[in-house]
């Protein structure tokens, strides 16, 4: 820290002691990057669009069948990504606080979702929560439906999710200094106490990052979602699915419309929950 | 541990181990195409979801046809999928040499697109037609729900399985069938007729995107009490599951032509219209004909026919695309554009 403190930095972009060298060429290979792969097909979209009236454009996307997904996404997601955020938050407590045998293949498991297809996934869903699956018939007896119901798509878009908020949550909780934790016992603090006035708000700048991806993702998500959900038109239909209906009528104008309402939403979340994220660190700094 | 650590002894073994070990796994993989023999010719056929087992077995007898007549090994590369999503990935770069869709106006999309010469309806015999098929129900045994025509199915508390007529050939043509058996006890009273397959869609409780996705639904994951499904695909699970499900041939049903076509700007691009052109003709052959039949699919010739109508139920009455719906253009402005009458059964 010192010797990085007497360094003279004429300008702070100029750094010399980087790891990598060469800022400018670092970040001109970062900006063709992200261009070629994020920037420009996402602005091609608004390209595809540029012949599209605003009056076409407006009567897609608020067309009551599009409507009708946009809602069932939207509940399914924050359904689901409330879930994750629980049972993600217990189950990187359990990963980080205990040892157990079986920890590290658990903890393998956990990033299973992002490397299965997930159409493999939606299928071994669909088959398992169906009303003669193993786990569906069960439910069945006491007449509920998880294949082909909303509740399968809000199940699918748990097992997609949760990585996601363990992921995020687990570095920062095994950085956890234990000091803080005896520290509060000492001094009398109730255990539910520590775990809200201590332990709470240092994870939950990562909780709410982890809360953003996994509802992103959830929104998002086709393969596994689309095996589950009955694709009926105002009940079970997701927004992505219906973007590729439009395309399968090579209707290529509407499926951009709607795909660009899910963009610029996935970006307002995302946007929104760094912000707040952001707030939350200074807060949780000291910055009061 | 801090960047220096990392980069030295073990990890960085560690790491190389593991990345020429991924590296040799994709080398492995990547060859096998480039070991074809240069004297072979390749094939790309795009077509819908039921006909997999059927071509598969085309697929042999015409490479044993065209090495005995011209002495050269094609292989075939297949590609299933709902009708429509299959048109449309050939529109968009899947360089198909030939496509055998569901539907007439998928491979007329490909026309339209540019891809396909004018005229190819002609091209071939009976409207590029070589087999055809209809649409039955399939039911479970001993057939619980007593399903014998479509206003069964129409009735409360029978749940349908069906596609999505938005995604698949197949879909389109059990509603269009749904319409011409009301609209034939109607007498053409359209109103009636939309609250008969209103009344049935109401009943679906899974919209797959393709034919073969209904039929997992039903056959794999047991949802559903009946599954409107290709004669084909349902004489193709009673094969496969024999004694678990039955087949009720509707009092009237739709004659389907599957359509075939070459794909006349990729074929030319890969140099391989003889062998698509022909690949297609031979699908007319006696042999190619019985084949079809054996794999329940109705034969366009009319000898060959016959010889299956043990198999097939010759009496259903079939409408007709053209005759009954004036063609698929004036089906598809009708029925399935957007916000045309499939779209409003499910309006609120």
């Amino acid at each position: 820290m010192s010797a990085f403190a007497t360094l003279t930095l004429p300008k702070p972009w100029r750094r010399k002691n980087s790891v990598i060298p060469g800022f400018g060429l670092s970040m001109g290979v970062t900006l063709t990057l992200l261009s070629l792969i994020v920037l420009i097909p996402l602005a091609s979209v608004l390209l595809i669009l540029k012949n599209y009236s605003l009056a076409d454009f407006w009567r897609v996307i608020t067309d009551s069948q599009t409507v009708a997904t946009y809602r069932v996404s939207f509940t399914c997601a924050l359904i689901a990504t409330t879930v994750n955020v629980v049972f993600g938050v217990l189950l990187a407590w359990i990963l980080t606080r205990y040892r157990f045998p079986g920890r590290r293949i658990m903890d393998g498991l956990i990033e299973l979702p992002f490397a299965l297809p997930t159409a493999v996934a939606g299928i071994a869903l669909t088959t398992l929560y169906g009303t003669h699956g193993w786990i569906g018939s069960l439910f069945d007896k006491i007449d509920i439906k998880i294949s082909y119901t909303q509740i399968g798509i809000t199940l699918a878009m748990i097992f997609i999710g949760i990585p996601f908020v363990v992921r995020s949550i687990q570095p920062v909780l095994e950085k956890l200094d234990g000091q803080y934790e005896e520290a509060a016992a000492m001094l009398g603090a109730s255990r539910i106490r520590i775990f809200c006035r201590i332990i709470f708000p240092e994870i939950l700048p990562a909780t709410l990052a982890g809360f953003g991806l996994a509802f992103a993702r959830s929104i998002g998500e086709y393969g596994s979602v689309v095996f589950i959900a009955g694709n009926i038109p105002y009940q079970t239909q997701i927004t992505p699915l219906i973007i590729m209906l439009k395309l399968e009528n090579f209707d290529y104008l509407a499926a951009t419309s709607i795909a660009l309402v899910m963009i610029v939403f996935a970006f307002v979340v995302l946007f929104g929950i760094n912000i707040l994220q952001a707030k939350v660190l200074r807060i949780a700094g000291g910055a009061t | 541990m801090n960047i220096k650590t990392l980069f030295t002894g073990k990890a960085l073994a560690l790491a190389a181990s593991f990345f020429s070990l991924i590296a040799a796994l994709v080398l492995l993989i990547a060859p096998i195409d480039a070991l074809a023999d240069s004297k072979s010719i390749s094939l790309t056929n795009v077509s819908y979801d039921p006909t997999r087992e059927l071509y598969e077995q085309y697929n042999k007898l015409f490479r044993a046809y065209w090495k005995k007549t011209k002495g050269q090994e094609v292989e075939i590369h297949q590609s299933h999928g709902g009708s429509g999503k299959q048109s449309r990935s050939v529109q968009e770069g899947n360089e198909a040499d030939v496509v055998t869709l569901a539907l007439e106006g998928d491979v007329d999309k490909l026309r339209k697109a540019g891809l396909i010469d004018p005229g190819w309806v002609k091209k071939l015999d009976k409207n590029s037609s070589p087999y055809t098929s209809t649409i039955v129900f399939l039911v479970r045994k001993g057939n619980p729900k007593n399903i014998k025509d479509w206003d069964d199915i129409a009735k409360p508390g029978v749940e349908v399985i069906t596609p999505d007529p938005k995604s698949s050939g197949g879909a389109q043509w059990n509603f269009l069938a749904a319409w011409a058996f009301s609209n034939k006890r109607t007498n053409g009273d359209e109103a009636k007729n939309k609250e008969f397959v209103k009344a049935i869609y109401r009943n679906v409780t899974v919209l797959d995107s393709g034919a073969r996705g209904s039929t997992i639904t039903f056959v794999e994951n047991r949802k559903g009490d009946v599954l409107l499904a290709w004669e084909n695909e349902a004489f193709l699970v009673q094969k496969e599951h024999p004694g678990a499900f039955e087949i009720i041939v509707p009092s009237l049903s739709i004659l389907a032509q599957p359509s075939v076509a070459v794909v006349d700007t990729y074929a030319r691009k890969h140099k391989t219209e003889e062998v698509a052109k022909a690949y297609l003709q031979y699908l007319y052959s006696d042999e190619a004909q019985r084949l079809q039949g054996k794999n329940f699919y109705r034969p366009s010739n009319p000898e060959i026919l016959k010889e299956f109508k043990s198999t097939f139920n010759l009496n259903v009455q079939l409408v007709n695309i053209e005759a009954d719906f004036g063609g698929w253009d004036a089906a598809t402005a009708k029925f399935f554009a957007e916000g045309a009458i499939f779209d409003q059964i499910y309006k609120k």
